[in-house]
């Protein structure tokens, strides 16, 4: 085992590790900004968004990843360019980029999963402490914000932490439509110095500590929400 | 109206179609998942006993296996165990004084994926199997029965309808996580949809072709599963 390479590629690496981080955060942030409203529209709300939304679930859920990334980057991304007037717009240098393709597609991927979790969670919130809610003359939205959500969330506390630490496992498929994330510049420093295991071992290893940090992060969330019941 | 799909002879069966090779990539696609599938299962049912019942060592080995297996992400995994893997087989074999064989695609996506979903399944049937009331199984202990005749006659059938909900999700996962393999160069669906989208150059019907595959593979698996857990679960209470 050589492992001589790391000081070579390290700057490499940090670099790779950001894009990671901002490509999970913002994905995370993004994702759960529409999977709130997935969850409650099939829940309460009309019948037929709630079917959209189911719907928008079983797809997101029933294809591979890699298949709506490659979908997204290779399909949609090979039609802008015979359209003239995108070429010319300010859109252009993000569409010709692959980074707004995989942050569309993971962002995607977290309101498809976390909808499902979130619509489990809205269920879960007992009938009794939103009625309180409504005779104490609270309106629909501050019911919402003060009570239905923030014990939604509570309930499925550990559940997004394994559902963030799988969204994390799947940022390498970013490496395979040429963003340069941990695991692509790993694939670059295999390339370059002919190692096989070594960059694997490397980036499994920072893998392993990012899971670590997730599964603390929501472990000490956990503690600091008051469980009176 | 943008014309989207120009090209639409290209999905079919007859001269110059990909259809015929799309199937073949989803027959691929369904072996290697239910081979790995398979494996999964009996290294989580092994797995899943040695964690209970092993020694401190055992666990010990079970608990890093289990762990380390599900923080690395899946596409790392597949390309060190594959390495690695070949690698130690052939050495071994060197060691054994027979020549080196080169592993079918097939095979090696299989035992990957085995070992992968293994360390998942471990960890839902260990749940299941602690969910089983104690007394059926000192029943059955009670009774004479041999720890053979025990985990066949009581553990399995009494621990699975507890583990379904959890097994119907690996097998979606499994499924799916076939579709990495492309990215080593196996010749399954995602792979051929890749070559077919690149020598036609119609990108999106393709990925769109194949994400139907895999959405209508997911259906149905939901409605078998479906109809497997309400006949697991039969003469028990609803679930809330």
């Amino acid at each position: 085992m050589r492992w001589d390479w790391i000081p070579t590629y390290f700057p490499d690496f940090v670099d790779g590790l950001i894009i990671t981080l901002q490509l999970l955060s913002m994905s995370i942030i993004i994702g759960m900004c529409f999977a709130i409203p997935i969850g409650l529209v099939q829940v309460t709300g009309p019948r037929w968004l709630g079917r959209i939304a189911q719907g928008f679930c079983t797809v997101v859920r029933g294809t591979p990843l890699l298949i709506q990334l490659w979908l997204l980057y290779y399909g949609i991304g090979s039609l802008f360019p015979s359209i003239p007037w995108i070429r010319e717009s300010w859109m252009w240098p993000y569409l010709r980029d692959a980074f707004p393709y995989a942050l569309l597609a993971f962002s995607i991927s977290v309101a498809g999963y976390e909808g499902e979790v979130m619509r489990g969670a809205f269920k879960s919130v007992p009938k009794g402490e939103l009625e309180a809610a409504r005779s104490f003359g609270m309106s629909r939205f501050t019911i919402l914000r003060r009570i239905w959500l923030p014990r939604a969330l509570q309930n499925v506390l550990p559940t997004l932490a394994g559902e963030f630490v799988l969204t994390l496992k799947s940022t390498p498929l970013a490496a395979t439509i040429t963003v340069f994330d941990v695991y692509g510049v790993g694939t670059v420093v295999r390339q370059e110095t002919y190692r096989i295991y070594e960059p694997l071992l490397f980036i499994a290893g920072i893998y392993i500590v990012l899971t670590g940090i997730i599964v603390l992060f929501f472990r000490w969330l956990e503690n600091r929400v008051p469980r009176a019941v | 109206m943008l014309d989207l799909f120009p090209n639409l002879h290209y999905l079919s069966f007859g001269e110059g179609g990909w259809g015929p090779n799309m199937l073949r990539g989803l027959f691929s696609t369904l072996q290697i998942a239910l081979g790995a599938y398979a494996l999964g299962l009996t290294i989580g049912l092994v797995g899943a006993l040695g964690k209970l019942h092993g020694g401190p060592i055992t666990k010990l080995l079970l608990e890093i296996y289990t762990t380390l297996i599900r923080a690395v992400p899946e596409l790392v995994l597949i390309l060190l165990l594959y390495y690695a893997g070949t690698a130690a087989l052939n050495s071994f074999l060197e060691w054994m004084g027979q020549k080196p064989v080169d592993i079918s695609g097939l095979v090696a996506g299989i035992l990957v994926l085995g070992f992968v979903m293994g360390a998942y399944s471990t960890e839902v049937i260990r749940g299941a199997i602690r969910a089983i009331p104690v007394g059926q199984m000192e029943a059955a202990q009670a009774y004479g029965m041999s720890r053979f005749t025990l985990l066949k006659r009581i553990t399995i059938p009494a621990m699975i309808p507890f583990a379904i909900s959890g097994l119907s999700n690996l097998w979606l996962i499994v499924m799916k996580d076939t579709a990495l393999l492309a990215v080593v160069g196996f010749t399954e669906l995602a792979m051929t949809t890749r070559q077919a989208a690149g020598i036609t150059r119609s990108y999106l019907m393709f990925y769109l072709a194949a994400a139907c595959l895999y959405l209508l593979l997911t259906l149905v698996s939901n409605v078998l599963f479906r109809y497997l857990e309400k006949r697991a679960r039969r003469g028990q209470p609803e679930l809330a």
